[in-house]
């Protein structure tokens, strides 16, 4: 068996995870105080990924990272880089995609805090940045777990999107979900057999150990 | 000297209510707003604290100028450092009662101070717990050991004690007390029971609907009225009894009922359901002492 398409899967997953992670707090953050008229906007915005079929994500990224394209030739004349078919290209793409799926649970989280714990640090002359890091942040430490389990899963089961963006170029950018339906088209049922068998022992211990330490079964584990 | 002259249009459950104070503070003084809710006390703690904007006026602090509309001088809320002991208690759920008042105390404050309100509140077995494996009396003392340890130089008080049961209450007013008389703060309490503003402050301001109806120390505010003798209670009628001579009306009393003899004239005046004032004076009443009264 090919590890390689499993190891660029969580490698892709991996580094999707840690750049949402740093992105969807300020996001969330703004969303939970947010009182303005296009706040509905934005969390319509953040929630398509949910509901749109993941092909046409991929679409429109195929059409705006295209180096025929405005913003595709730009990116590739100014910074040198190059997203279609390729790792960073997927990795743009798999944040966008897993989007909500980070910034929800720290959205709810954020908003669930009583105003006055927030109000009790501002008064004790701690900065709204202090209060984020040291107040806020540490009491919804269970949605963050949430946040960062559900994207890295999500990315893990991608399709669709990475089909259409990255193509299936060995090493590069054929995950293990693409290397399935490649070995189903070729009919090697094994090989087949033995990526999915991975994926889903693994995103089942992923997913399990979150419901255990969400469901304070390993009591003290957040203390 | 806390100066207080502040307008804020609020929105209340009656439409729209002007809040309209004007308040002078000496400093040191243990001073309590008292009135219905929905009077603008909280709101009048929020905008000492900056956590909410008056529309116009002035606000000073000890020669301090904390707002003024005129010239737009608005010290935001960090740098006012006010002691704010909120009615849920707002203890951070993730720290112990000694992180919760280390997290509060200023960096250059010493140690000494939080073992001192640790002792002084008795807390010191507590200061390793988190809140919520915490009373709701040993929460309020964290509470405010928390606000003290700021040193603040205002100490303020949103119904701190509502939600305790009667004994914590008064035990609890000790512990208001003793942090007053030990540390000088200029504190202002929201409170709606008399017998606790009468122990603890030194001036009481009534409001209603904005505006300071009544103000003066607690003893004549309080008791001016009721030191003719006189007791009053509104009720509602439950039933009229046509007696031979008199009749007799049942009136529910907050959660009694109470059987009044009136004259057949007085009683056609009247229908059940309709509201009364129950007066009687120039009594002896006798007056029993409750446990945990």
């Amino acid at each position: 068996m090919n590890w390689e398409p499993l190891l660029l899967t969580f490698k892709l997953a991996l580094v999707t995870t840690l750049i949402l992670f740093v992105i969807a707090i300020p996001i969330a953050y703004k969303l939970s105080r947010s009182t303005s008229r296009i706040k509905p906007v934005v969390e319509a915005l953040v929630s398509m990924p949910l509901v749109l079929p993941p092909t046409v994500l991929g679409f429109y990224f195929l059409v705006a990272f295209s180096p025929n394209n405005a913003f595709g030739s730009w990116l590739s004349e100014w910074l040198g880089i190059k997203l279609i078919f390729s790792f960073p290209g997927l990795v743009v793409a798999s944040i966008i995609y897993s989007l909500p799926f980070m910034v929800h649970p720290i959205q709810a989280g954020l908003s669930g805090i009583s105003k006055s714990i927030t109000e009790a640090s501002y008064v004790m002359g701690k900065s709204k940045w202090e209060t984020l890091l040291r107040v806020q942040l540490p009491q919804i430490k269970p949605a963050l777990l949430t946040g960062i389990v559900l994207s890295f899963a999500h990315t893990v089961g991608e399709f669709g999107v990475v089909l259409m963006i990255g193509g299936n170029i060995p090493g590069k950018t054929k995950v293990a979900s693409i290397a399935i339906y490649d070995e189903v088209e070729a009919l090697n049922y094994d090989a087949a057999n033995a990526y999915s068998l991975v994926l889903f022992a693994i995103t089942f211990c992923i997913l399990l150990i979150v419901y255990l330490v969400n469901g304070k079964y390993l009591k003290g584990f957040w203390k | 000297m806390i100066q207080i002259n502040l307008k804020k249009s609020l929105q209340g459950a009656n439409g729209v209510m002007q809040l309209d104070l004007n308040l002078e503070i000496a400093e040191g003084q243990f001073v309590t707003l008292y009135g219905p809710s929905g009077a603008g006390k909280t709101s009048t703690l929020r905008m000492i604290a900056g956590l909410m904007q008056p529309d116009s006026g002035m606000l000073s602090v000890g020669g301090a100028v904390w707002f003024d509309a005129e010239n737009g001088t608005n010290r935001s809320v960090r740098k006012r450092g006010v002691g704010y002991v909120f009615q849920d208690y707002a203890l951070f759920p993730h720290m112990t009662v000694l992180e919760n008042l280390n997290f509060a105390k200023a960096k250059s404050t010493s140690q000494t101070l939080v073992n001192q309100l640790l002792e002084l509140m008795e807390l010191g077995d507590l200061q390793h717990r988190k809140p919520e494996s915490l009373s709701g009396g040993q929460k309020q003392r964290v509470a405010l050991a928390r606000a003290v340890v700021q040193k603040p130089e205002i100490l303020l008080l949103d119904e701190p004690l509502a939600a305790l049961d009667a004994g914590i209450r008064h035990k609890l007013q000790g512990y208001l007390k003793r942090i007053h008389e030990e540390f000088k703060l200029t504190t202002i309490l929201i409170s709606h029971d008399v017998s606790e503003i009468i122990k603890l402050s030194d001036y009481v301001y009534h409001l209603e609907a904005g505006k300071v109806i009544a103000q003066g120390k607690p003893e004549t505010l309080f008791t001016g009225q009721s030191i003719s003798g006189k007791f009053k209670f509104t009720g509602e009628v439950l039933k009229l009894e046509q007696e031979e001579i008199v009749s007799v009306l049942s009136i529910l009393i907050h959660t009694q009922v109470v059987k009044v003899v009136v004259s057949h004239e007085e009683a056609e005046k009247l229908q059940p359901g309709d509201h009364v004032l129950v007066v009687s004076k120039a009594f002896n009443p006798l007056v029993y002492k409750l446990e945990n009264g």
